[in-house]
């Protein structure tokens, strides 16, 4: 290990993940006068966001109107207020929690290891796609929704020629309307549900330009030897089989929230299905039972980028609080209205009924 | 390989509105017919937390939402056809007709971003909501109310079409 | 696969333009952007061969968690490619097998 690493760094919050929720709970934390260090794995802030060409739905308060990779760069100037606050690190992933010290450990690039010693830690982690089991889903061009996106949306790099998208969730449909901006065309996407699982606008947006939703039908194989060259589709309703002509298969079949570190803290879990995995128990205040931790956006439970910014502003607010830092106690009243009525709608059973087994009154 | 094209699913629960319900419902003909400017329809018909299409527009003709998740319920009294809504509904579900336009022709404005953007002038293919092209139309305006990309097109169509076009295909 | 020149939406900007070697051919690509990103545009898909089944693997998930882009880079095995730099002259390899740990400066 390099010499100069060995010195362990301190900071009052420490926020892993500098998405949506982060960036919210970094802005927080901050304007309350805590001092905040946000690690970030991947090369720039902004998570999930900076992939988003559609305008976002919600209310003004969540940036509604406003496209997904622009709301990005408000929260980063909303950030840069407090430049003797926030320290920001790119490139740099939290690796490990010891609940006997408090420390974390930290890896920059693939070389450099380090210790933090943080007095709070504001988990805004984030999901990892899902996959689901076929022969051949290792081939080069079974692809995750969301690598996709990073490819075609941050780098400009075309993906392939035809692409076959599975799943019809949210993140299927967008990504399907953001492959056509970019010149891609989309065979069709496959779903397994006898509905699509994201809204009903997204995808009444694809289906008039042509791309065909095939309901109850799922892949049972990539084609090809060294990339993918097709994929045998099969109709759930009557187990015809037949093949379609693609050089991508963009894997859109759901997230799990990414929350290891909590294991390793000891935080009490639960398995929630309507969340897509396991999540903290947590209050109100997304405190989760170590009174260290605090959780935000889809490490919380799958939901959207929107209830992400809300949740990740509660967590840095009481964070700060909990450091002493005077706060408006009237803020979290606000924040808890915003989230109750973006999740009031028909899409948001699932995470209602999910919230009701893990939030502590 | 074989196409999917005979798998054309036309539910609602695919993404297809199927005539008119709550959320997607047409103006008043009588109205309608001597709007100059045209009227809104919105094809929103599922609850989700948005309100742009209320907040946005500058006649007060998009109702009050009581709730966030409300469907948009239009007063169409008060609607000038000023398609603001069309160029700021994140799900792109907002659409005017013209039926002042001509006699046998009407004007759709509809939201656009995709690539080749058409100039006024061009002929473009009109499609329906599964993508079927149902016949040509032409650009009279194109539009950018919000300067944010998501640009307005001005279509004419023959009248019988206004139902049935959503979206145009540049043919050039 | 050909870069997006145009979009209806984003404006990419690039960085510098730098030339590195994919199994000893030259390529080139941004400085900054991943590797693998600049691997994808020059239309190379399959970034290592699995130690036991050989089968090939590429891109996958592109936020440094799958394993599945893992390449020699610069003699380093096992490196993430999604969310490493490219930088000039890097010598980038396909990995074959687990790929072996270099020896400390001054072991043999």
């Amino acid at each position: 290990m390099n010499e100069k690493h060995s010195e362990i760094q301190e900071a009052e919050i420490l926020v892993i993940g500098g998405g949506a929720a982060g960036l919210s709970a970094a802005a927080e934390a901050a304007s309350a006068g805590a001092g905040v260090l946000v690690l970030e794995s991947d090369l720039h802030l902004g998570g999930q966001l900076v992939k988003q060409t559609h305008k976002f739905f919600g209310s003004k308060d969540e940036y509604a109107g406003t496209r997904g990779f622009l709301i990005a760069g408000k929260l980063l100037e909303e950030l840069s207020a407090y430049p003797d606050k926030v320290k920001t690190m790119t490139n740099t992933a939290a690796m490990g929690y010891y609940k006997n010290d408090g420390v974390v450990t930290a890896m920059r690039g693939e070389e450099e290891y380090f210790k933090l010693k943080p007095k709070r830690i504001v988990m805004a982690t984030g999901a990892q796609e899902r996959l689901i089991a076929f022969p051949n889903n290792d081939l080069p061009g079974v692809y995750g929704a969301g690598a996709v996106q990073t490819l075609m949306n941050v780098y400009g790099v075309s993906p392939g020629d035809r692409v076959l998208m599975v799943g019809a969730g949210n993140i299927g449909l967008i990504v399907s309307y953001q492959l056509i901006q970019a010149g891609v065309s989309v065979v069709g996407i496959l779903e397994a549900m006898p509905n699509i699982g994201g809204y009903w606008v997204h995808a009444a947006k694809i289906r008039r330009l042509g791309v065909p939703i095939l309901l109850r039908h799922t892949i049972r194989a990539a084609l090809g030897s060294e990339t993918v060259q097709g994929a045998l589709v099969e109709s759930l309703a009557t187990g015809e089989r037949f093949q379609l002509d693609c050089d991508i298969i963009c894997m859109a079949v759901g997230l799990t929230p990414t929350a290891e570190m909590l294991w390793q803290a000891g935080c009490a879990m639960k398995y929630i299905p309507e969340l897509c995995g396991h999540v903290p128990v947590r209050n109100k205040r997304q405190r989760t039972t170590h009174e260290d931790f605090w959780i935000a956006g889809d490490a919380a439970g799958i939901e959207e980028a929107s209830a992400a910014m809300i949740e990740g502003r509660v967590a840095g607010l009481d964070a700060a609080a909990s450091l002493g830092y005077s706060v408006d106690e009237n803020r979290f009243d606000v924040f808890a209205e915003r989230l109750n009525s973006l999740r009031r709608g028909d899409t948001a059973a699932k995470i209602r009924s999910g919230l009701e087994k893990v939030v502590a009154a | 390989m074989g196409t999917v094209s005979v798998f054309v699913d036309k539910a609602f629960k695919s993404g297809v509105l199927n005539g008119e319900q709550p959320g997607a419902v047409l103006p008043p003909d009588k109205l309608w017919e001597s709007k100059k400017n045209g009227l809104v329809i919105i094809e929103c018909p599922q609850r989700i937390p948005c309100n742009p299409c209320n907040t946005s527009c500058p006649a007060g003709a998009v109702k009050p939402f009581e709730d966030i998740n409300d469907l948009p319920s239009v007063d169409y009294a008060k609607c000038t056809g000023c398609a603001l809504c069309v160029a700021t509904c994140p799900g792109l579900a907002c659409f005017v007709v013209d039926l002042s336009f001509s006699n046998e022709r009407a004007l759709i404005k509809l939201p656009y971003e995709m690539l080749p953007l058409p100039d006024p002038g061009d002929e473009v293919e009109c499609l329906d909501r599964v993508g079927e092209a149902v016949g040509p139309g032409r650009v009279e305006a194109v539009l950018e109310p919000l300067k944010d990309s998501t640009k307005v097109l001005v279509v004419s169509v023959k009248k019988n079409l206004i139902l049935d076009v959503r979206a145009v295909r540049a043919v050039n | 696969m050909p870069l997006i020149d145009r979009h209806p939406v984003l404006s990419f900007k690039h960085g510098r333009k730098v030339e590195f070697t994919f199994d000893g051919k030259k390529m080139q690509g941004f400085e900054g952007e991943p590797i693998a990103m600049a691997l994808h545009s020059e239309g190379v898909r399959i970034y290592r061969e699995t130690p036991e089944m050989k089968r090939p693997r590429g891109f996958f998930c592109a936020i440094g968690k799958c394993s599945s882009c893992f390449m020699l880079v610069d003699d380093v095995p096992n490196v993430r490619t999604c969310v490493t730099p490219l930088r000039e002259g890097m010598r980038v390899c396909t990995q074959r097998g687990k790929g072996a740990v270099l020896p400390m400066e001054g072991e043999q």
